[in-house]
């Protein structure tokens, strides 16, 4: 069998990846891997994933898309999750899973938007945070 | 009474199936006149329990029916393995509860998304699990 792989764009700070095929499994754990290997190389600031043409969210890759947003986070990147559609929303939620600690947006471009706010304040905190000179506190 | 209008069956062995089966569910429950809702719930409770065939049964099949119960239509899965077996069935179901590294929330999951759910186990024989849900 050939190694399929989910394509991982890049664009300037942001990676961006579309996900169009129904997973298996194997390449949803490929593409968590593949992830967190491009933000590390490419340095990236942020990651948006369109889920827009994914019919179904099952708890195997609810779980993926919350790892991939933990492990973005640990390496200094902002996950956006963009497009989920309404029907895989309820149906998200009635099965148990509300990806805590993931971030949603209604498309790719509010998506973006909230990923460079984010990473606005996330810069402006860490200045504040240097303004208060060497050894201050938290 | 429920009556069977036709019926098929899959085999539920490996990861690539567990997709077969989810597109099997979609088209099925298109053709029953699911809404998107719906269809999108059933193929997800499959999806979660097709998994579970595979990982925790060691592979099986899955027998899908279209039903009709007089105006009423619905469909049923029914998946069946000759894996270990669940030893304790209350336990499993239970929400965040896995043997496994899941989330441990796929039966209990599967249950809510469907209106019948059922699932007998002896430990040793296999795990059979048959969800149904109406129109």
């Amino acid at each position: 069998m050939t190694m399929e792989r989910i394509p991982i764009l890049r664009m300037g700070n942001y990676l961006l990846v579309t996900i169009q095929v129904d997973m298996h499994d194997r390449l949803a754990m490929q593409l968590q891997e593949d992830l967190t290997t491009r933000i590390a190389k490419d340095q990236a600031r942020g990651v948006l994933i369109d889920i827009s043409a994914l019919d179904i969210v099952d708890s195997f890759i609810g779980r993926m898309l919350a790892d991939i947003a933990g492990m973005s986070r640990v390496l200094d990147a902002q996950t956006v999750l963009v497009g989920m559609q309404p029907a895989v929303a309820i149906t998200l939620v009635e099965l148990g899973l509300s990806l805590p600690g993931v971030r949603t947006a209604l498309d790719v471009e509010r998506g973006m938007k909230l990923l460079e706010q984010s990473i606005d304040d996330q810069t402006f905190a860490t200045r504040a945070h240097e303004d208060d000179g060497p050894g201050g506190e938290s | 009474m429920d009556q069977v209008e036709r019926a098929d069956a899959l085999p539920v062995r490996g990861e690539i199936d567990v997709v077969l089966v989810r597109q099997t569910v979609r088209t099925w429950s298109v053709q029953q006149g699911f809404t998107l809702v719906d269809q999108t719930k059933m193929v997800t409770a499959a999806s979660e329990i097709a998994r579970n065939t595979v990982l925790y049964g060691r592979g099986g099949t899955v027998r899908i029916e279209a039903l009709v119960d007089g105006v009423r239509k619905g469909l049923r899965l029914v998946f069946e393995d000759q894996g270990p077996g669940i030893p304790d069935v209350d336990l499993a179901m239970r929400d965040g509860y896995t043997t496994g590294t899941g989330l441990g929330m796929g039966l209990g999951g599967a249950r809510r998304l469907v209106n019948e759910f059922r699932i007998e186990s002896r430990p040793g024989q296999g795990t059979k699990v048959t969800l149904t849900r109406w129109k």
